[in-house]
């Protein structure tokens, strides 16, 4: 692709150019109707035809990287490929609107019972509420209901969320933004939970943890039982965050860990494309003693007819405008359904082999800050190669130029120039080698040649914006000059 | 160079005491580490903060970090020219305290000397 310049809409406007022409007006025209006060400027949109509207925005599009243009290994993402046939699924239900009677929409009321108890079977939950819009909201949605337990109980001196450091940065975020004060506690060495940490941050004040397994870091959390044994005899919950449920379906239960509460990112782990902001879902779900906590309504099931039950004295409220984005809940349900409980393990389980692989083949290249069986993702480093310069930056420049995605970068904060991959279940051997062998490659020339590797990416429409500039002086809005 | 006349801790902040006053802020480790720095997040004047409470947030492109206190006590100062200019902790993280703290507590057991300090970067 050639590197150049694209201006902008409004730089490519030609005056008098219009994408549409109107008829001639065939009525009397009406002066001053809108009063002087309320009067703007006017606005100084862009005039083009219509085909430099649409060429502008095709040729955008074409620069966009996607699961369906390469592999996307975006560590702690779940970036895995989204079956096509899920796609077609949400159409079935085009006709529908919210407001249609219940008897009219006993299919999509059953829909999403069915979905509640097919996650409560994945994760071993009692009930799951389907509203939250994405991830962090289902955490604030959890963080309420764990609110309203204590409350219940007229337990109100519990105020704190403990938070390891390691965490999801959305966790402590979600826990301020529902009211709680936030306890960070430091991460054992291996990025899992410190118990003598644990054990001193707990207290009459705790009124949960709130915690992911597998870790940030991927690993799996050994001590869960024990975490959970430590947060419950303080009187706290267990928040499970479910963002690395990729990792365990089938296998082992949040539910059975010790968790009361969760939340699982449908869009990530159940199949709809998602990474450019488009419509996620965060279903939550419970355990019992907090199921009449949950946003209402709720859909029931009496004798074959599905109903919404709004009845519900003790719920937290609404979270979303009617019942969530349903549309994903389409996607999710066709993709377990087609999947079935022994193609979701496989998932996981090819999601962990894949993962572990990739390691293994890096390991005599990279750092390794933690070198043990990885979970669906893994951590490396420059580790040697930081002697000539390289940072894990122009590692994943460097990538860009071979055609991956990068995977994350500089995440978990606990480790040292880190890089985090997770490849997914969906990717076959001859993709994992393919990557593998382009990063051993990367470390060669960065080794003979580091100065080619700071040039990357040279393949791309822009090279390496000035980060610092934009985030120290950023523009965010097109002015005429 | 680690400067003699300040205190260090595990998270890379130093902190000067001068009478019942603490000044904090990060070394140049620890800048260096993080690279360009390109906001601050500064704390409140009279907010009350106990020791290893963060009460600070240093942004740079690469990450987001909370900053430590080793003292417990109540902010008196900060740093505005940081509200405008982020780039002083990269340009002279010694130079540019981020907050400084009216001492109610310190643990002096848990700060190591600029020599210990020299010695645990080096690990």
């Amino acid at each position: 692709m050639a590197r150049s310049s694209y201006p902008l809409l409004f730089e490519r406007s030609i005056k008098g150019h219009r994408g549409s022409d109107l008829p001639a007006l065939d009525v009397p025209m009406m002066e001053n109707i809108i009063p002087e006060n309320m009067k703007g400027d006017v606005l100084p949109l862009p005039e083009l035809a219509e085909v430099d509207i649409a060429r502008h925005y095709t040729n955008l599009s074409r620069r966009n990287f996607g699961v369906d243009n390469g592999f996307y290994p975006l560590g702690s993402c779940t970036m895995k490929y989204n079956p096509k046939i899920n796609e077609e699924m949400p159409g079935l239900f085009a006709d529908m609107h919210p407001l249609m009677d219940e008897d009219m929409a006993q299919g999509a009321l059953k829909l999403m019972y069915d979905l509640d108890k097919s996650l409560c079977a994945i994760t071993g939950m009692d009930k799951f509420t389907l509203q939250p819009s994405a991830g962090a909201h289902g955490e604030f949605t959890g963080l309420n209901l764990i609110r309203a337990y204590h409350e219940s109980r007229n337990d109100t001196a519990r105020t704190e969320i403990i938070v390891p450091d390691a965490a999801h940065g959305t966790n402590p975020a979600s826990a301020a933004m529902a009211g709680f004060k936030i306890r960070e506690i430091k991460s054992a060495p291996d990025g899992s939970v410190d118990i003598e940490a644990l054990k001193a941050a707990v207290g009459p004040q705790t009124a949960g943890l709130m915690l992911t397994n597998p870790s940030t870091l991927g690993l799996f959390e050994t001590h869960i039982k024990e975490v959970a044994e430590i947060v419950h005899n303080a009187g706290g919950l267990l928040y499970y965050d479910g963002a690395n449920l990729n990792a365990i379906m089938g296998i082992v239960r949040p539910g059975d860990m010790g968790f009361d509460t969760m939340h699982i990112n449908l869009h990530k782990t159940f199949s709809t494309p998602h990474g450019g902001g488009g419509p996620g879902s965060g279903p939550v779900g419970c355990k019992k003693e907090l199921e009449k906590f949950l946003p209402r309504p709720v859909v029931v099931e009496n004798d074959g007819v599905y109903s919404l039950d709004f009845d519900r004295p003790e719920s937290v409220g609404k979270v979303r405008s009617f019942f969530g984005n349903f549309g994903v809940m389409v996607r999710a349900y066709a993709y377990i359904l087609s999947l079935g409980a022994n193609g979701l393990k496989e998932a996981s389980e090819n999601a962990v082999l894949n993962a572990n692989y990739v390691f293994a083949r890096l390991k005599n290249t990279y750092g390794i800050p933690h070198d043990r069986i990885c979970m669906h993702e893994c951590v490396i480093n420059p580790g040697e190669l930081e002697k000539n310069g390289i940072h894990t930056t122009d590692i994943a420049k460097a990538l860009i130029d071979r055609g991956y995605h990068p995977p994350t970068i500089y995440f978990p904060l606990i480790v040292h120039e880190a890089m985090m991959i997770e490849p997914t279940e969906s990717e076959s051997k001859a993709t994992l080698d393919e990557f593998v062998d382009a990063l051993i490659d990367i470390a060669r020339v960065a080794k003979e040649n580091p100065d080619a590797i700071h040039a990357c990416p040279v393949t791309t429409p822009v090279g390496r914006p000035d980060e610092t500039t934009a985030a120290r002086k950023p523009i965010v809005k097109w002015t005429q000059e | 160079m680690t400067p003699n006349d300040r205190k260090y801790t595990k998270d890379h902040e130093w902190i000067m005491v001068e009478g019942n006053v603490a000044k904090i802020g990060i070394t140049d480790h620890a800048q260096n580490e993080l690279g360009d720095i390109v906001f601050v997040e500064l704390p409140d004047i009279d907010a009350e903060f106990e020791a290893g409470e963060s009460f600070a947030v240093v942004e740079s492109v690469k990450a987001v970090s909370n900053i430590y206190t080793a003292v417990s006590g109540k902010v008196v100062e900060v740093n505005e020219a940081l509200d405008g200019e982020p780039e002083l902790l990269n340009s002279d993280a010694f130079g540019n305290f981020i907050a400084a703290l009216e001492i109610s507590s310190i643990k002096e057991d848990e700060l190591m000397t600029a020599e210990e300090y020299e010695k645990y970067i080096a690990e």
